[in-house]
């Protein structure tokens, strides 16, 4: 590993360079990237059917669960399966890149024992697969559209800023685990677990007007990935979908600090995970 | 000019007794907090837990050009330093100034993936030791070359043999072009071919004034390239000099493992109601003043015992491994009758036959040459050192001996010219 021409390594001294150190890595990250994506899709037998079977499956199962057992309505003008879709689509690439940026450390502790380089790249180059998976079941849901012929509102042309959002918030968890799960590795166990409660506390097989005027709803509109699922609908659904843009500043609000405390706590403790590898 | 100046480097690891992974569980911190919370005066609970340096108090400085070795045992701290230097892992106390661009190769391939390919793979690990893609496009056929693996650059390296791995994973590794170059015991897999190729590559590197770290256990590697050397025992650095200093004086502490076992009290000797073992020893033949066996040393053995049944009809039988299990050789003692008392046998080994390595001897009492009485194995345990004279070639001698055979060439006809 290369790196500037002067340097000084002492206790705690994470160098003022680190950020310059990143920047100057960005190959690495692209590679790595690339990495991962290309190992991706050689592995699997079905490679990017995958991606396309599996939102399509759980959309069947859920329209079929929640609206035809539970008879749970979608906002008004709204089909239930494209809601439901949309929430899915949105809400699977949280989870993934989550889940991978959780797990980055661990899964490449090769590296970790053996060479040098800001740590922040691993978790950074571990969304490029969640992203593609995510840009494939988005093609899905285009095609769902065009199939029930449900227009396209303008409002998708915010639809960057939602993912952008997804990013910092799936950043700010996921880096805050990957320390953990360093240190204590039953957290990889119960990273799954969240994944799977989050998805009902999360609004992806109902709609948040469900919560509207209730007593909780202030505590339920915290959750940041409420104010991102239900953007993310008004974006391509168009304002039949609910959307209280209140959470959407409680979002941008607890997003950003989550992950301004996690890449402080994540920059304290990257200098000694290989003692716990 | 120093390029690198360590002051007062130390390590700490803490040692958990209890559990046997680095990593701890929540469940357990969990429990440990309850615990402190409730503990009774009475009871310790920080005895689980030991603290355990693996580096301690260690200054040097290295000069521009430079060629050091680090020698010393497993767990000396050798690769604590080495990790510290790469920015691996930080030190607990004191700091390191280093100046210049610094590549450390602590394993080769690191980071292949086995389902890339040799190709994506060589970006990969490049882009990884910090090359430009620009700098691996520019040596990527030199890489191919000296790797050899032109045929195989677009099959997965998972279906590579060992070898090949390695190859291409040194390959990518020698092509970096740093001032201060780390390298690890790395040399220490491939083939004899091979290994000569990176103790070139090596040489180049330390002849064209860059710095060179190398910890190796090949200890002629180490002579050959390395100007001066460091001796770590027990994560400090205790001595630092003259290459040839360092080594003769490492070599002097190391070779005295398990060179003698014997009993006094035949009660407690090992064996059974017809022997019982006294003693086996070792005695090396040193050369010029040395205190370590090498190659060219005769070994003696001397092994007694206990013969307990009156006119037995008793032979020995000695077995030679290597370390890693495989026999060398087999011999045996012609039968005799024996009375009670102590019996011996005395063995020689002469100088200039094994190869240097780690060798076990384990040893075999057997009655009416048929039924095996006693068996001692891994009886003792001796390391036998390099020692080579007028060669150019430094990798590992490859073999199990190392005979002195007549073995001569000479000219059998000219041609004449007109």
């Amino acid at each position: 590993m290369a790196t500037q021409h002067s340097i000084t390594i002492k206790a705690g001294g994470s160098e003022k360079d680190y950020w310059k150190d990143l920047w100057l890595n960005r190959q690495l990250l692209w590679i790595l990237s690339k990495r991962d994506i290309s190992v991706r899709y050689k592995q699997t037998l079905l490679g990017v059917a995958w991606s396309v079977l599996r939102p399509l499956m759980t959309m069947t199962v859920m329209v079929f669960v929640y609206s035809y057992v539970a008879k749970l309505k979608a906002d008004p003008g709204v089909p239930y399966p494209l809601m439901v879709l949309v929430g899915l689509t949105i809400w699977t690439f949280f989870a993934n890149t989550f889940t991978q940026i959780s797990n980055s450390i661990l899964i490449n502790h090769n590296l970790v024992s053996k060479v040098y380089f800001p740590r922040l790249l691993m978790p950074m180059s571990s969304i490029a697969v969640g992203f593609v998976d995510f840009l494939i079941t988005f093609g899905i849901y285009l095609l769902v559209t065009a199939f029930f012929q449900y227009p396209i509102s303008w409002q998708i042309i915010f639809l960057p800023c939602f993912v952008l959002l997804t990013f910092i918030t799936s950043m700010g968890f996921g880096l805050f685990f990957a320390v953990l799960n360093v240190r204590f590795r039953d957290i990889g166990q119960l990273i799954p677990f969240m994944v799977q409660v989050g998805m009902y506390v999360c609004p992806v097989a109902y709609s948040s007007s469900l919560v509207q005027g209730t007593w909780y709803e202030k505590y339920y509109n915290l959750n940041p990935l409420v104010g991102i699922i239900d953007g993310f609908r008004w974006c391509l659904l168009g304002s039949k979908s609910y959307f209280n843009p209140q959470s959407l500043y409680s979002t941008v609000i607890t997003s950003s600090i989550i992950l301004v405390i996690s890449v402080i706590y994540f920059r304290k403790k990257e200098n000694t995970f290989v003692d716990h590898i | 000019m120093s390029v690198i100046v360590a002051e007062n480097i130390s390590k700490k690891y803490i040692i958990d007794h209890q559990r046997k992974t680095g990593s701890s569980s929540l469940r357990d911190i969990v429990s440990d907090k309850v615990d402190k919370l409730f503990r009774r005066p009475g009871r310790n609970g920080f005895a689980e837990k030991e603290e355990f340096w693996a580096l301690q108090d260690v200054n040097f400085s290295i000069d521009q050009g430079d060629r050091i070795g680090i020698v010393g045992h497993n767990g000396a701290g050798k690769s604590t330093l080495l990790k510290i230097m790469s920015r691996i892992t930080e030190p607990t106390t004191g700091q390191i100034k280093i100046d210049g661009r610094i590549a450390s190769l602590l394993e080769v391939g690191t980071g292949f993936h086995p389902e890339l390919t040799g190709r994506e793979n060589i970006f990969l690990n490049g882009a990884i030791l910090g090359m430009s893609k620009g700098e691996i496009r520019q040596s990527f056929d030199a890489i191919v070359d000296f790797a050899g693996v032109e045929k195989f650059l677009d099959t997965p390296v998972k279906r590579y043999s060992s070898g090949m791995y390695v190859r291409l994973g040194f390959a990518i590794a020698a092509h970096l072009n740093p001032e201060i170059l780390i390298v690890d015991e790395v040399l220490a897999v491939g083939d004899t071919e091979f290994q000569k190729k990176c103790l070139g590559k090596m040489r180049d590197v330390s002849e064209s004034g860059r710095t060179l770290l190398f910890v190796s256990h090949n200890l002629t590697a180490i002579q050959a390239l390395c100007n001066k050397s460091f001796y770590f025992e027990k994560g400090r650095l205790i001595d630092q000099g003259e290459t040839t200093h360092i080594v003769t004086n490492y070599l002097s502490k190391v070779s005295h493992k398990s060179l003698e076992k014997h009993w006094d009290n035949i009660e407690a000797a090992p064996g059974n109601d017809q022997v019982r073992v006294k003693s086996f020893k070792l005695f090396p033949e040193y050369q010029d003043d040395l205190t370590h066996i090498d190659v060219r040393t005769p070994i003696n053995f001397q092994f007694e015992f206990w013969n307990l049944v009156e006119g037995a009809s008793l032979n020995l039988s000695m077995h030679l491994y290597t370390f890693t299990g495989e026999c060398i050789f087999n011999v045996g003692t012609a039968a005799e009758n024996f009375s009670k008392g102590i019996v011996r046998g005395t063995c020689e080994i002469p100088g200039n036959f094994l190869n240097d390595g780690s060798y076990v001897v384990s040893m075999m009492i057997v009655k009416d040459t048929s039924t095996v009485l006693y068996n001692m194995e891994e009886a003792l345990v001796f390391d036998i050192e390099d020692y080579r004279e007028n060669v150019t070639w430094y990798g590992k001698w490859p073999g199990y001996i190392r005979p002195q055979l007549n073995f001569s060439i000479r000219q059998s006809e000219h041609v004449v010219n007109d």
